[in-house]
Parts: C-alpha cells; sequence; structure tokens
C-alpha cells in the first residue's frame, strides 16, 4: 500500500524554517520595544532603560513578565468572542507575509538545497497585498468589540487610513512590476542581484511606498489610531494583558515585515553590495547565503531605526489632511510615477 | 488702533511648492533630531550619582548637641506647638545631679517622637526652637514597609557625640549618609 507520497524531508525543513522565522520575528519584535525606548532616548537628549541587565538588554523581557501577569480584564458589555478573535487576527495578519520574503540564497545542507524562502509562490507580492488588507480586519475588530465611543473613532480612523495607503502602495508596486516583469519576490531579487537596486531605477516609487509603509504600520505621522493624546488607547484602550501585548507586537512585526519588504524590493535583499558581483568572492554557497541573510538583517534594522527616527522627529497628521495627502497627494503622484515609467521603457526600446 | 508699538506683522502668504509638500521641513527636523543622538545627555544615574542640595532644603530633623556634648533640647515644647501636622510628642523629665555632661538645662526631653508620615518638613519647628536644637538635614526620609518605623524617637533624632563620635558628628554637620544605613537597620 502506498501511504501519500509526501516528500517528508521537505515538509520537516519547512516546518523547521516557519518556526526559526517565527520566533526570529518575535526575538526581533521585542527587542524593537526596547530599541524603541532607547533610540527615543537618545534623540531626546537622555539615557533609555539601562537598569534591567547589562545596558538594560533584559528591558524587554521584564516587559514582557508584567504583561504576562497583568490582569486580564474582558469588559462584560463586550462580544466576548470578537474581542478575543481581534489581536488575535493582527498577529496572523502579521506573522502571514513572512512567508514570501527571501531570507537569503539558497543553502546546501545533509545533501538538499534549501532554499531560504518558505514559499516561493509566483505572485509572492499581491499575497503580502491580500494579507495587508486583511490587517484591517483585526483593528475593525478589536475597536467595535470593545463596545466603547472611543475605541470605535480610532478603529475608524484607522481602517480608513490603512485602505486608503493601500492603493498609493499598488499604484507604486505597479510601475515596479512594469520594470521587474514578475511579481515573485525570489525572482525580484535576482535580477536586483545582476542588475541595479530597484531604488536607483524607482526612487519615486520608493519615497511613495516609505510613505504608504508608515501609514499601512499605524506609525507617526499617520498613529492617530492610537494616538495617545486623543483617545488614550484607540483601538486597544479596553485591552490589557497579553491581549494588548498582541497588538503592540503585531504592530512591530509590521514594522518588520514592511522593513523587510522594502529592503527586498528596492534595496536588493539579500544582495550584499550594490554594483558588486559577489560571487567572485568565492566563498562557498553557505557561507555567501549567510551573509545575505546578515546583509538583509542590517538593510532591516536600517529600515526600523528610520521608522523611529520619524516617530519622534514629525508631529501627528490631523485626519483631514493624513485624507488629503493620502488621495489627492500621493495616488496622483503614483499615477505620475507610473506613467513616467512607462514612457522612460517605451524609450529606452527604441 | 494701535495698542503697542511692538507689534510683528504675521506672514500669512499661502504655502510654496516647497512647504506644502513637507519634504524639506521634515528631512530639516530629521537632521536636527539625528545631531541630538551624538549630543551630551542630561540623565543623572542615581543612585550612584545625586544632585546636591542647597543648604536651606528641609530634610530629616536632628537633634543638636552643643560643643560640649550636652543636649541642647529642653523639652520647652513650642516645635510641638508650632507644628501644624502635629507631629511631634514629648515626655519631659528633671536632670538628676549626676547628669550635668548630658544635658545643658534642668529640664530635658526624655522621650522626644516625631512621626515622619504626619511630618510636612515645613521648618516651623526649627524657626519656632529658642534652643537651636531642632534643626532640618539635607537628606530624604528612607521608604519603609511598617507604618510604626517612621515614628522616629530621640536615638534616630539626636546628633551623635561630638566627643565620643567626631568622625560620626562631623558627618551628621553635612550631608547624612548614615542616618539612612541607621534606618536600614532599624527596620532589617
Amino acid at each position: 500500500m502506498i501511504l501519500l507520497t509526501v516528500d517528508w524531508a521537505l515538509v520537516l525543513e519547512k516546518t523547521i524554517f516557519i518556526a526559526f522565522i517565527i520566533t526570529v520575528s518575535l526575538v526581533v519584535a521585542l527587542y524593537m520595544t526596547f530599541g524603541e525606548r532607547k533610540v527615543a532616548a537618545w534623540i531626546q537628549d537622555r539615557v533609555g532603560p539601562n537598569r534591567a541587565g547589562p545596558f538594560g538588554l533584559l528591558q524587554p523581557l521584564a516587559d514582557g513578565v508584567k504583561m504576562f501577569f497583568k490582569e486580564e480584564i474582558i469588559p462584560t458589555s463586550s462580544n466576548k468572542i470578537l474581542f478575543i478573535l481581534g489581536p488575535s487576527l493582527a498577529m496572523l495578519t502579521a506573522m502571514l507575509t513572512s512567508a514570501v520574503i527571501p531570507w537569503g540564497d539558497k543553502v546546501e545542507l545533509f545533501g538538499r538545497t534549501i532554499s531560504l524562502q518558505i514559499a516561493d509562490v509566483n505572485i509572492g507580492i499581491l499575497y503580502v497585498f491580500g494579507i495587508v488588507s486583511l490587517g484591517v480586519y483585526g483593528i475593525m475588530i478589536g475597536a467595535w468589540a470593545s463596545n466603547n465611543k472611543f475605541s470605535l473613532m480610532g478603529g475608524l480612523r484607522a481602517a480608513s487610513q490603512i485602505i486608503s495607503y493601500e492603493l498609493a502602495m499598488g499604484l507604486s508596486l505597479i510601475a515596479l512590476l512594469m520594470i521587474t516583469g514578475s511579481l515573485s519576490l525570489g525572482e525580484m531579487v535576482k535580477q536586483q542581484q545582476e542588475g541595479l537596486w530597484n531604488v536607483i531605477v524607482q526612487p519615486l516609487g520608493f519615497f511613495i511606498f516609505l510613505v504608504c509603509a508608515f501609514a499601512e504600520c499605524n506609525r507617526t505621522p499617520f498613529d492617530l489610531a492610537e494616538a495617545e493624546n486623543e483617545l488614550i488607547g484607540g483601538y486597544h484602550s479596553e485591552y490589557s494583558s497579553l491581549k494588548l501585548g498582541f497588538y503592540l507586537f503585531a504592530e512591530y512585526i509590521n514594522m518588520f515585515i514592511s522593513s523587510a519588504i522594502m529592503a527586498t524590493l528596492y534595496f536588493g535583499g539579500y544582495d550584499i553590495l550594490p554594483f558588486y558581483d559577489e560571487s567572485a568572492w568565492g566563498f562557498s554557497a553557505n557561507i555567501m547565503a549567510l551573509l545575505g541573510a546578515a546583509a538583509l538583517f542590517f538593510k532591516i534594522l536600517v529600515f526600523i531605526f528610520i521608522f523611529m527616527w520619524v516617530r519622534w522627529t514629525i508631529p501627528r497628521f490631523r485626519y483631514d489632511q493624513l485624507m488629503n495627502l493620502g488621495w489627492k497627494g500621493l495616488i496622483p503622484l503614483a499615477l505620475f510615477n507610473m506613467l513616467l515609467t512607462a514612457a522612460v521603457i517605451l524609450f529606452l526600446k527604441k | 488702533m494701535q495698542l503697542t508699538n511692538r507689534a510683528k506683522q504675521v506672514d500669512r502668504k499661502p504655502l510654496t511648492i516647497a512647504e506644502k509638500i513637507y519634504l524639506p521641513a521634515v528631512l530639516k527636523g530629521m537632521g536636527i533630531t539625528f545631531s541630538h543622538i551624538f549630543k551630551k545627555k542630561v540623565t543623572i544615574q542615581y543612585p550612584e550619582q545625586t544632585r546636591p542640595f542647597s543648604p536651606v532644603f528641609r530634610g530629616l530633623h536632628i537633634l543638636n548637641r552643643d560643643e560640649e556634648g550636652r543636649e541642647n533640647c529642653t523639652a520647652c515644647g513650642l516645635c510641638a506647638v508650632a507644628c501644624p501636622a502635629e507631629a511631634i510628642t514629648m515626655d519631659a523629665a528633671e536632670r538628676l545631679p549626676g547628669e550635668e555632661h548630658l544635658y545643658r538645662e534642668e529640664k530635658y526631653a526624655a522621650k522626644y517622637e516625631i512621626n515622619m508620615l504626619r511630618c510636612i518638613f515645613c521648618g516651623l519647628c526649627e524657626e519656632a526652637c529658642p534652643k537651636d536644637a531642632i534643626y532640618l538635614t539635607e537628606t530624604f526620609a528612607p521608604a519603609n514597609y511598617s507604618r510604626k518605623s517612621f515614628v522616629y524617637g530621640k536615638d534616630n533624632l539626636v546628633i551623635p557625640h561630638p566627643k565620643e563620635n567626631p568622625e560620626a558628628f562631623a558627618k551628621a554637620k553635612g550631608l547624612i549618609d548614615e542616618r539612612k544605613a541607621k534606618a536600614n537597620q532599624q527596620t532589617a
């Protein structure tokens, strides 16, 4: 009798890799909370947390333990199922997007070639967009289930903000698609390895994508969904303990994944140096893959720093200014970018 | 009608293109914040470093002795009357013939207690005392777990003897660190 002819080695390898990526995402999100406080402090002429552990490195552990031991409050007038579903959805969509990012080149272990990308679907970037669109559900459900006017206001603002800026993001990606000809992220990185990094070919597109990434992650200057001064907590004011932890973590993981996607799409992904052919160095494939992954990580860290840097520089947008910028500012700009790219491609083909 | 001659004309011109896209201003702001990363930090690492207090700071109380080591306090009760929070209580006693080196005058305070939880550190007792006996130093009341340990008795309040304990006396005349250690010992 033939059992399912499943390649068990592949399943095992993918499972281990998924577990590894999830762990890395969570640890990076954990230390991003610490990094945020440190970066905020250094920009504000003070020293961040430096008491828990050497240089305060165990501070996220202390924060996690504190959050874990707080009392779980579920308001009695809230919708219990939706109340618990909200943060779970937020975390789910945050994690799902990490499946298509190419974390590195191929690695050869135990006689098998393992590619450091969980799923190299040929609609890579479209999948990311689909999941990001689902992310707004997490916020809306949380806002509605809290049975609280202010949470609802915060959730409405967040939802409208996210869907407005998704459009401009998609439009800037169309211009990129015209150049690369493929939606698959692995394919895009390979093209950037051989040619130019996409940021040089599409600087305006990158800028639009960056601004939209800020809006998608609910980061200042677009953070009126959780404007602490105005709405107390916005959509997460009724949450406590681990559910709140999930919301905050989901935001940081979103930041991490957005940085990874920006690095992959525009800055060459795991390509180490821009105009150079790295295989000329002659290292083995494993070492090259590791170096590539390290380079990608470094780019992600730079982007995360930029996220935090902008947060502590710019004041928040008002809601109508934000809508104006999204619909009347960025969408025309993205369309113009698309037309310009098309014109240049036609001109160069002649 | 002009009310002052220092009026400044507000610039109400519409925004230029460069100002409308906010981008040059944002980049300039980001440059400023980035430069602040490399500036000197203003944080003081307490408790390794502390900020100095001024000499008139009203902190913990102390009962003074004179240069020969005799207690100044005569239990006249003016500080207890002056205290707005009614934190001071005392019992007077008469000086016996063999105790002239301990107390200055015939009346002294056998029991002198200040409830630190009631005290508001206003310094009125220091102003009211005719014998320069009570004085407010430049240190905080250390934290504690029980209310009873905040009622400081004479052993906690009287300054160390200048002849028998000169270094402790000298230390107590300045910033009193050993009072913290003593109070901690009391409760440990």
